[in-house]
């Protein structure tokens, strides 16, 4: 278990190394960002200064060698636009992004799991066949015009929820916090139902599919004729084994909504680090980009390791070598 | 003679169990007829519409905002009202479901050819090669395919075929890794030993014996894929980082319709919407039928 966790460990370090490296090739590529920072009447001596100032001046191999430097002591360069460390900057608004993400998980699983387990059990009814063709709608729907949808119904035409902003926040622990106010939760209801609902949708699918699937095996009938109750035939014997795949799921999804948010960000105008990072690709702010990629994939290599580490408990079959 | 052979063929499929139970799903029936209804569109829909709404010179700034027929103050030449630039909306959404469908089969095919070749060689070399390419495999899907996307379009800019790498970039290894799976267990049956044994050229055998026996799941996971890369393409033009503003995107549409929604235009970015929707339902609905249909653990 030692040298598997060890070995692992490794992967996640040459992993990062190798991403970053393609991160910083592929934002090289972008425009030039003192042009588009400057105004357009500036002159070519301004543009060096510029340029000399954000270190873009030297050869590509000699920026590469001080940006594998400044990773490696934390640094992952100061934002053209706001001058400040981009790390702080996104660590700034990564407790936003965590809150959508996080509560749209809760909302996705506490009636995703439920309804699936409903529908994989009694597949023939009305009720489960509506509820399969609802889900198979919001799957096949953009995010992006749900959120917009909301926003008319909502906001515009009913005019209950507010449809940008976080409202009224309450400082915890040095972060902001919309949770805790009423008018941060009104804030939060529209944006956190955009996020969770193909969450929903697919998890309700998966947790129903596994149970259709476990349903079948011999050691439920065995349990039915052994004369356990129904009940405890679905929650104690089947939900077990059906959830493994949805937890897994789980946890890469986590990762997959940090992502997505960027999408409902936008719609909502909620100050988050996926806004952040649309907001800098418009303007070519690099190191912002930088960061943020470098920093989204940590996340995904740390949530993968965790998850096979979580699968080896929930399932004692798999065998980690 | 080839006539009599075709002629047999269509008739086994049209009396295989497979069609007899899509002529019985209307589920299945619906997604095809909803995916055909697409295709013409695509391929018929510009002949059809009055004009063409990227062609500034068609366009009227007076006409800009009008609503649906329904609505006060609209203009019977546009049935679903128009956008900012004076645009008819069921033109503009044709050219939309055009781009959007050939960029969902384009990216389908390139993943396709691309994740089964490598899914192929994976599978039936094994050793270094095998290991790198699912190493591979491996980092890429533990990242999300919209930032792999994202990343790609960054570094490349806006535009069609831009988007069309990036989309293939993040969507051949699921092929990969399903084809390498399936390959490792078909190269050991006697089929392909018989192959060898009759001297067939590792080529030939790889994509003429074996290469048949693996594409049931490759077509299902196809088949799911358009409408995924549908809407991916439609969420990656909708930020602003997709298609570019001179060429016609429902995603784009969406996005123009939402700087004005507290203005009570709603149409401008509630029908593209609908569309999509309509398109991707089309899709999954025959992929979800193709899926339960070559999935043994459900018979």
């Amino acid at each position: 278990m030692l040298f598997y966790i060890l070995k692992r460990f490794l992967q996640m370090v040459v992993v990062i190394a190798i991403v970053g490296t393609i991160v910083f090739i592929f934002v090289n590529m972008l425009g030039d960002p003192a042009v588009l920072l400057l105004p357009p009447e500036a002159s070519p001596e301004e543009l060096a200064k510029a340029r000399a100032v954000m270190g873009l001046d030297k050869s590509s191999w000699e920026q590469y060698k001080i940006f594998v430097v400044n990773v490696l002591h934390g640094n992952l360069g100061n934002s053209f636009v706001f001058r400040e460390p981009a790390m702080r900057l996104i660590f700034e608004r990564m407790p936003a992004t965590l809150e959508i993400v996080v509560l749209a998980m809760f909302l996705a699983a506490v009636i995703a799991i439920p309804l699936g387990v409903y529908v994989g059990a009694h597949p023939n009814t009305f009720i489960s066949r509506s509820i399969l063709s609802l889900s198979l709608l919001c799957v096949s729907m953009p995010t992006f015009w749900f959120g917009i949808v909301l926003i008319l119904i909502f906001s515009v035409q009913l005019g209950w929820l507010p449809s940008s902003g976080r409202g009224d926040v309450v400082i915890l622990w040095g972060m902001r916090f919309s949770f805790m106010t009423w008018d941060g939760i009104r804030h939060l209801v529209l944006p956190a139902i955009t996020l969770a609902v193909q969450q929903l949708a697919t998890q309700l699918r998966l947790t129903r599919a596994g149970m259709m699937e476990v349903l079948r095996q011999d050691y439920i009938k065995f349990a039915k004729a052994k004369g356990v109750s129904p009940h405890n035939v679905l929650y104690g014997h089947a939900l077990k084994n059906a959830l493994i795949p949805v937890v897994t799921v789980y946890g890469l999804e986590f990762g997959g909504l940090i992502v997505f948010a960027t999408i409902t960000e936008t719609i909502f105008a909620w100050p988050g680090m996926g806004k952040l990072l649309i907001d800098s690709i418009n303007i070519s702010d690099r190191p912002v980009i930088i960061a943020y990629l470098m920093l989204a994939s940590m996340l995904f290599v740390v949530i993968n390791f965790i998850v096979d580490i979580l699968y080896t408990v929930i399932d004692p079959r798999i065998d980690l070598r | 003679m080839i006539t009599t052979v075709r002629m047999t063929k269509l008739a086994g499929i049209l009396h295989s169990e497979g069609f007899y139970n899509f002529r019985h799903n209307p589920f299945a029936i619906a997604g095809a007829l909803i995916i055909l209804l697409f295709l013409l569109t695509a391929l018929f829909g510009p002949r059809l519409v009055t004009q063409n709404p990227y062609d500034l010179a068609q366009l009227d700034l007076n006409d800009s905002y009008k609503p649906p027929i329904w609505q006060e103050g609209s203009d019977p030449r546009f049935v679903l009202g128009t956008d900012d630039q004076g645009r008819d909306m069921v033109s503009a959404m044709v050219y939309g479901v055009r781009m959007s469908v050939a960029i969902g089969f384009c990216v389908t095919i390139i993943c396709m050819t691309v994740g089964t070749t490598l899914g192929l060689i994976s599978g039936y070399k094994g050793g270094r090669l095998d290991s790198f390419i699912m190493g591979l495999v491996n980092v890429q899907l533990s990242f999300p395919s919209l930032l792999i996307a994202m990343l790609v379009l960054i570094a490349f800019g806006r535009g069609v075929w831009k988007i069309i790498l990036a989309l293939s970039f993040s969507g051949w290894v699921t092929y990969a890794r399903t084809v390498r799976g399936t390959t490792m267990a078909e190269k050991n049956k006697e089929y392909v030993e018989a192959a060898k044994v009759i001297g067939f050229s590792e080529s030939t055998v790889l994509f003429r014996h074996i290469l048949p026996n693996v594409m049931t799941p490759v077509i299902v996971i196809a088949t799911l894929q358009v409408g995924t890369v549908i809407l991916s393409e439609a969420t990656l033009s909708f930020l602003g980082i997709g298609i570019p503003i001179t060429e016609p995107s429902l995603g784009l549409l969406v996005a123009q319709g939402y700087v004005v929604l507290f203005s009570g235009l709603w149409w401008v970015s509630v029908f593209p919407g609908l569309v999509l929707m309509f398109l991707v339902v089309g899709m999954n609905l025959l992929g979800d039928f193709l899926r339960d249909e070559f999935n043994p653990r459900l018979k």
